[in-house]
C-alpha cells in the first residue's frame, strides 16, 4: 500500500497499516543519517516553509534540518515578521501561504485545528508540528519509533502516559498511534487534568502513579506547565513532583528494563528527576536524535503524495531507490 | 391551514378584513373580496420567535433591524423577539423606543423588543422593568451575560410578578463555562479543545427554578441543551413553577460530532451537546416541557467567523432555515408532527409571551405563513436576506419552502419576494 495522504495533520486518522508503512521510512531515513554524507536529493527543488505561529526552538530545529537533508528549500515565516497572527482568518492565512508557491507548509499554532482548516484550503502539503492541545503527529512517532527501536515490538506492550494529558497534544499523537499498533495506554494524572472521556476510546485512566507504575514497559512523562498552577489544576508543582514525578524510589518498583520518555523540555525535578532524566534507562536524546529523520519522513512521503503538478514530482519508488 | 391552537388541520377558506381574521370555513365567499388560490399550499398562523439578535444599535455591520426584518419574513416569521445584548444595551426607556422607531420605519413584521434586566447588562442593578414593560418591553434578559448573582435574578423574579412579562434566563455558570468554546466530552477531549461542561447549564438552570419557584415570578429558559435541563423543567413543570422554555432547531439537529472538524460554523454558545442531550430535547419538545421553538439568531461578520475556533465568536444564524430543517429532518423522519413543530413556532411562543397572536381563530390578527411542501432547495448561506451566512446547516438539502407571509393581512412575502410598504418588491 502506498502513502496518499498529501497532509500528516494527526495520528488519529491514521490506519496501523500507514502507521507501518511511515515507521519503515523513518527507518530509511535514519540509515542515511548515519552516513557521512547525509544529504539526499529527494527533496531537491521543493519548498518548505516552516510557519511557526508559536515559540518553539526544537520542533522548528528538528524540521529544518529535515529538510536540508532533504535538499528542500526552507522559508522561515515567523510571527513577528508575518500579518499571520491570530484574530486573522484562517482561510486568509492559508490563501497567503498559498500564494507563495510552495510544496509544504510546517505548521505549528496554539489553536487546536488550524493545521486542519489550513490543509482542507490550500493544495501544499500541511504537516501539523503541534496545534494547540489537539495533536503533534510527528513527536507521536518519534516516540513510536523510538519505542519499536528499543524494544522491537509495540504490539501488547503496557505504556503509562504521566501527566497533563489535558492540555498535551503529544499525549493524543501517542495514544492513537500507540494503540492502534496495539499497546495498551494508560493515562495518569491529577484527575482535572486526565480526561475521562478517553476511557471511551480504550484507554486506562489511573489515578494512583504507584498503581501502574510497576506494570509499565514504557513510561511517557509529560511537561506540566506553571498556568496549571494558577488555574488551580494543581495545588503547587512540589505536591505534583511527590505524586507523579518520577524518581529513583519510584522506579525501584518499575520493572527493570522501563524506558523512560519526555517529549521534552523537561521541568528537572518535577515530571523526572534528573538522575532519571540522565540515567541508563531513559532514552530522551534518542527521541531527539529519531525526530529527524520522522521529519523527513513525514516531509518526503507527504509532498510525494500530491497531485502532480505541472512540474515533475519525485515518485515515492523512484526516491527510495536514490537513497 | 394548520392552526394547532384550535387543532384545526384541513382544508379551509379564511377571509380577511381590516387586518384580522374575520371568517374561517368551508365555501366561503365575499363579493368585494380580493381572492388568493393557496390550493396545495399549507397555511399557517405566522411563525413567533422568542429569541433574535439584530445587533442594532452598535454591531450593524454583523446585522441591522432592516436585513434581520427581511431574514425573519423569507423564513416565515411575522413576530421576532430581539435580544436586549446590543451596544449600548436595551436597558432604558429611550433605547426600547429607539428600536421600536427602527422596527416601524422597516415595518414588514412585528419587532418586539426585550429589555435588558440589569443596566449595562452587569448583572447588579435591576433596570426600571415598570416603565419598560409599559413602553412596549415583552421581557427581560441579560442574554448572553447571564446574571451570575442568584439575589439579583431572585430580585428581578420578585418583580416580573408584578409586571407580566418572562424573566428569560441564558442559563450558564461563567466560572464553569470559562474559556470553553465547545461541550466538554468525548469531542472536546479528543480535539483538544477547551470544553463547556453540562453544569455550566444545569447548575444555573437549577438556582433559577428554585428562584422561580419560591417567588413565583415567570421564568423563561432560554436555548436549553441539556437533557438535564430538560428533565428538571419538566419536573419544576409537573410542581407548578411558573416555568416555560425554548429549543433552538440547531440544538435540536445536532450534536458537538459536528465541532470535530473545527469549522466555527458549528460554534455556538450553549453549545452543541451530545446525541443523549439530542434525544432528550426532542422529547421535551413533544411532550411540551420546551415550549417553543427559538433559532436564537446570531450574525456575525463572515471574516469575524472564519478566525481561528478559539477566537471566533459564538452564534449562528437560523430564521431562514428553520421551519425547512425542523420539517425535513423531524417531522419527515418522524421525530415530531406537523402540528406540534407548528405549535411550537406559533401559538405556544405567543403564550410564552401572553400575545394574542399564533393563531388564524376568527377576530385574530391576520399574520400568515405559507408554505410550499413540495419545494426542493439546498441551503446556500450567500441567498441569505440576513447579513449573516454563519449557518450550521449550509448544503443541507431541505423539503418544503416558505412562499407567502402576511402580517396584519398586508402581503410581506411574495412567491419568495420580499414586499415592501408600497407593495413592490425589495
Ligand atoms: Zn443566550
Amino acid at each position: 500500500m502506498p502513502w496518499t495522504r498529501k497532509d500528516l495533520l494527526g495520528l488519529e486518522p491514521l490506519s496501523a497499516e500507514e502507521l507501518r508503512l511511515v515507521l519503515d521510512q523513518v527507518k530509511a531515513f535514519k540509515e542515511v543519517s548515519t552516513r557521512s554524507v547525509k544529504k539526499v536529493p529527494a527533496l531537491r527543488g521543493r519548498t518548505v516553509v516552516l510557519c511557526f505561529l508559536e515559540p518553539s526552538t526544537r520542533t522548528r530545529a528538528s524540521f529544518e534540518l529535515a529538510a536540508k537533508r532533504l535538499s528542500a528549500d526552507i522559508l522561515q515565516v515567523q510571527p513577528a515578521s508575518s500579518s499571520l497572527l491570530k484574530g486573522e482568518s484562517v482561510v486568509d492565512t492559508a490563501r497567503n501561504i498559498e500564494a507563495m508557491q510552495v510544496d509544504a507548509v510546517v505548521l505549528r499554532h496554539n489553536s487546536s485545528g488550524i493545521p486542519v482548516r489550513v490543509a482542507q484550503a490550500i493544495r501544499p502539503s500541511v504537516i501539523n508540528a503541534g496545534d494547540g492541545s489537539h495533536e503533534h503527529p510527528t513527536q507521536g512517532l518519534v516516540d513510536l519509533f523510538t519505542i519499536l527501536e528499543k524494544k522491537g515490538r509495540i504490539e501488547g506492550l503496557n505504556v503509562l502516559i504521566v501527566g497533563d494529558v489535558l492540555h498535551s497534544r503529544v499525549a493524543r499523537s501517542d495514544f492513537w498511534g500507540l494503540s492502534k499498533l496495539g499497546a495498551k495506554v494508560t493515562f495518569c494524572g491529577p484527575p482535572p487534568l486526565v480526561p475521562a472521556a478517553f476511557e471511551g476510546f480504550g484507554a486506562r485512566i489511573a489515578t494512583r502513579l504507584e498503581d501502574v507504575l510497576p506494570e509499565a514497559d514504557v513510561v511517557i512523562a509529560l511537561r506540566i506547565q506553571k498556568e496549571r498552577m494558577e488555574e488551580q489544576m494543581i495545588p503547587s508543582f512540589r505536591s505534583y513532583a511527590r505524586l507523579y514525578g518520577i524518581d529513583e524510589a519510584k522506579l525501584a518498583r518499575a520493572k527493570p528494563d522501563v524506558l523512560i520518555m519526555h517529549p521534552g523540555p523537561v521541568n528537572r525535578g518535577v515530571e523526572l528527576a534528573p538522575e532519571v532524566a540522565d540515567g541508563p534507562r531513559s532514552v530522551i536524546l534518542d527521541q531527539v536524535t529519531n525526530g529527524i529523520a520522522v521529519r523527513m519522513a513525514a516531509l518526503f512521503l507527504t509532498i510525494s503524495a500530491q497531485e502532480p503538478a505541472a512540474s515533475s514530482k519525485p515518485a515515492a519508488q523512484t526516491a527510495a531507490v536514490s537513497l | 391551514m394548520i392552526d394547532p391552537a384550535r387543532k384545526l388541520d384541513g382544508e379551509r377558506d379564511l377571509l380577511i378584513r381590516d387586518g384580522r381574521v374575520e371568517r374561517v370555513g368551508k365555501g366561503l365567499s365575499d363579493a368585494g373580496a380580493e381572492t388568493v388560490e393557496l390550493k396545495g399550499l399549507w397555511v399557517t398562523p405566522g411563525f413567533i420567535d422568542l429569541h433574535v439578535h439584530f445587533r442594532t444599535p452598535g454591531q450593524t455591520h454583523k446585522e441591522t433591524i432592516g436585513s434581520g426584518a427581511r431574514s425573519a419574513v423569507a423564513g416565515g416569521f411575522t413576530t421576532v423577539c430581539t435580544m436586549a445584548n446590543t451596544e449600548p444595551p436595551i436597558d432604558s426607556v429611550p433605547l426600547l423606543e429607539h428600536i421600536q422607531a427602527e422596527a416601524a420605519r422597516v415595518g414588514l413584521l412585528n419587532i418586539l423588543p426585550l429589555a435588558a434586566l440589569t443596566l449595562g447588562l452587569r448583572g447588579e442593578t435591576l433596570t426600571e422593568m415598570e416603565g419598560l414593560r409599559k413602553a412596549g418591553a415583552v421581557g427581560f434578559s441579560d442574554d448572553g451575560m447571564p446574571v451570575m448573582r442568584a439575589a439579583v435574578m431572585r430580585r428581578a423574579l420578585e418583580y416580573s410578578r408584578g409586571i407580566g412579562v418572562p424573566v428569560v434566563s441564558h442559563c450558564e455558570d461563567k466560572s464553569l463555562s470559562e474559556k470553553g468554546i465547545v461541550h466538554e466530552g468525548v469531542v472536546s477531549a479528543r480535539c483538544g479543545l477547551q470544553g463547556i461542561p453540562a453544569e455550566s447549564e444545569t447548575v444555573m438552570i437549577a438556582r433559577d427554578l428554585l428562584l422561580a419557584e419560591s417567588t413565583g415570578g415567570h421564568l423563561h429558559v432560554a436555548h436549553v441543551s441539556t437533557a438535564a435541563g430538560v428533565a428538571m423543567i419538566r419536573a419544576a413543570k409537573a410542581r407548578g413553577v411558573r416555568v416555560t422554555a425554548e429549543v433552538t432547531p440547531h440544538h435540536l439537529m445536532l450534536t458537538d460530532e459536528a465541532v470535530a472538524g473545527f469549522d466555527s460554523r458549528f460554534k455556538m454558545n450553549p453549545p452543541l451537546r451530545t446525541g443523549n442531550d439530542q434525544a432528550a430535547l426532542w422529547e421535551g419538545l413533544r411532550d411540551g416541557t420546551l415550549d417553543a421553538v427559538a433559532t436564537d439568531h446570531a450574525p456575525h461578520a463572515t471574516a469575524e467567523k472564519e478566525a481561528e475556533l478559539e477566537h471566533a465568536p459564538f452564534g449562528v444564524v437560523g430564521l431562514e432555515t428553520a421551519f425547512p430543517v425542523l420539517y425535513t429532518r423531524g417531522v419527515l423522519e418522524k421525530r415530531l408532527e406537523l402540528p406540534a413543530l407548528v405549535a411550537a413556532l406559533t401559538c405556544r411562543p405567543a403564550a410564552v409571551l401572553g400575545i394574542q397572536r399564533g393563531t388564524l381563530a376568527e377576530g385574530a390578527i391576520a399574520d400568515l405563513t405559507v408554505i410550499d411542501p413540495t419545494i426542493r432547495w439546498t441551503v446556500e448561506p450567500v441567498r441569505f436576506e440576513s447579513k449573516g451566512k454563519n449557518s450550521p446547516f449550509a448544503g443541507w438539502e431541505l423539503r418544503g419552502q416558505v412562499r407567502d407571509v402576511w402580517v396584519a393581512g398586508r402581503p410581506v412575502l411574495r412567491d419568495r419576494k420580499i414586499l415592501l410598504q408600497n407593495g413592490e418588491t425589495a
